[in-house]
């Protein structure tokens, strides 16, 4: 029991680090929401002003939105170690690695949690989108899915972080990736706009949830290997 | 010579199951001669999977026993399982544009699998270009090959949610073989087919292991004329004594 306190300790204080480095600096945060919202309001003009076109598109839209700003979030927390030789004192820590990747990870799933706290608002305003009723299954959704990109985008952002060109490979490895996630995501989504009528949100939430617990422990379980190299 | 042999067996393998799957095996009663594709088509579906199982071994094999045999196992079985991909979704296409009308039926959950398959391994073939160092890149590509192992039976499970209209499979449901409307001709073609491809897959395997392993020499007898020349300029000249032997050539972290 101990040592699994021990671990959340290190992930906690690795996970605050990059949250007050962020609060201080305020260099990436402020931009990255920015972007989400700017892809938000391209997709209303890629797909004409029809309103019905956009309210069915919504969904599909959010998470689109979520996905291409959460990878620049969670890229960006690998990106701050790159400077001044950190990820060597990082990796140089006698500490469990899981407990480092579950420190990025979980500040890669807050970060991915507030553009969600931006975009969903940002979808029922744009597109005409009812979101109050169904609030708290949306809220439900956001949180597994933010989990399931950060599991994933974390463990990517720990392959490229030493990599040439790693802005480019960073979306090519995860984006196939997360697909199942974004079609779950998505569908649950959809599922819980429209009242759920099929009866199916269960079902995709479970899906999540799966996706969830096995990329963070294929994650958890290669991320160490990536440290050592 | 033995891979020569092998390599000359599977060749007619391949065209003696070509021939009797074109002009052999009578033509399926719905679907008429479009049906003859589905043997290269599963045949390569087959390989693909297969492909990409060695790969994940072969990262496992290197991150247990740090030998860089398995990497190269790993990166062979890996490009050929996109070429048997890629096969596969062509041929794929070829079928389903005179059964079902169209080149690219979205419902269909193994078409997306196989698609999403692809992305993954080009992604692999991708990242491995990038990093110059054997023992980094080995690494990258066995935790990058798990996941994306890992990532694989989500996706298909996930996609099959969507209800396709994908012809149950061949090969995991006995009855259908044994089933009166599958007559002998038919198995045996599609068998003949699978063996052929297995075997050309192999003889490919050993090939590209082969020259991933020459590769690797290459990359070592470089590395090692680099360490000599940078002891040898330090002897010559001892003010230059910033070169550092044995440093990686990639780029500084």
């Amino acid at each position: 029991m101990t040592t699994l306190r021990r671990n959340a300790t290190v992930a906690w204080a690795i996970a605050r680090k990059d949250a007050l480095a962020e609060v201080r600096g305020k260099q990436a945060a402020v931009s990255t929401l920015t972007f989400a919202a700017l892809v938000l309001l391209l997709f209303g003009f890629a797909l004409g002003s029809d309103p019905r076109r956009l309210a069915d598109a919504a969904p599909g839209l959010l998470w689109l939105g979520l996905v291409f700003a959460g990878l620049l979030a969670v890229g960006r927390f690998h990106e701050v170690e790159t400077e001044d030789g950190a990820l060597e004192q990082l990796t140089l820590y006698p500490v469990d690695r899981r407990s480092i990747y579950a420190g990025k990870a979980a500040i890669g799933a807050l970060a991915m949690l507030l553009l969600g706290a931006l975009l969903v608002p940002l979808v029922a305003i744009l597109y005409a989108v009812d979101v109050v009723h169904a609030l708290p299954v949306l809220a439900l959704t956001v949180v597994l899915g933010a989990i399931g990109f950060a599991a994933v985008g974390t463990f990517y952002a720990g392959v490229t972080v030493r990599m040439r060109a790693r802005e480019v490979m960073l979306p090519l490895l995860v984006l196939p990736i997360v697909a199942p996630l974004l079609l779950a995501a998505v569908k649950a989504t959809t599922a819980a706009l429209t009242g759920d009528p099929f009866g199916e949100l269960p079902a995709w939430l479970t899906l999540l949830a799966g996706f969830d617990v096995v990329m963070l422990i294929a994650g958890a379980g290669t991320y160490g290997f990536l440290l050592e190299e | 010579m033995k891979t020569r042999i092998l390599g000359g067996i599977a060749l007619l393998a391949v065209i003696a199951a070509t021939l009797y799957g074109l002009f052999g095996v009578p033509p399926d009663a719905n679907q008429g001669d479009a049906q003859r594709i589905m043997y290269p088509h599963v045949s390569s579906a087959w390989l693909a999977y297969l492909s990409f199982g060695v790969t994940a071994l072969g990262g496992i094999g290197w991150l247990i026993r740090r030998d860089l045999r398995f990497d190269a196992v790993a990166v062979a079985s890996a490009e050929i399982g996109v070429l048997f991909t890629a096969l596969a979704i062509w041929g794929g296409m070829m079928w389903a544009r005179p059964v079902w009308g169209v080149f690219w039926q979205w419902e269909d959950p193994r078409l997306t699998t196989t698609a999403l398959l692809l992305a993954l391994y080009v992604g692999y073939l991708l990242q491995r270009r990038l990093s110059d160092d054997p023992i980094r890149r080995a690494t990258r590509s066995a935790a990058v090959g798990l996941v994306a192992a890992v990532d694989l039976p989500i996706v298909h499970f996930s996609v099959i949610w969507w209800r396709g209209l994908h012809q149950t499979p061949t090969f995991l449901a006995p009855d259908k073989i044994l089933h009166p409307a599958a007559p002998l001709q038919f198995v045996l073609a599609l068998v003949g087919m699978l063996t052929a491809f297995t075997l050309a897959w192999t003889w490919l395997m050993i090939r590209r292991y082969q020259l991933a392993r020459a590769e690797l020499a290459q990359e070592e007898a470089i590395r090692g004329e680099l360490i000599r020349s940078a002891s040898r300029s330090v002897v010559g000249a001892p003010e230059a004594g910033g070169a550092q032997p044995g440093a990686p050539v990639e780029a500084t972290r």
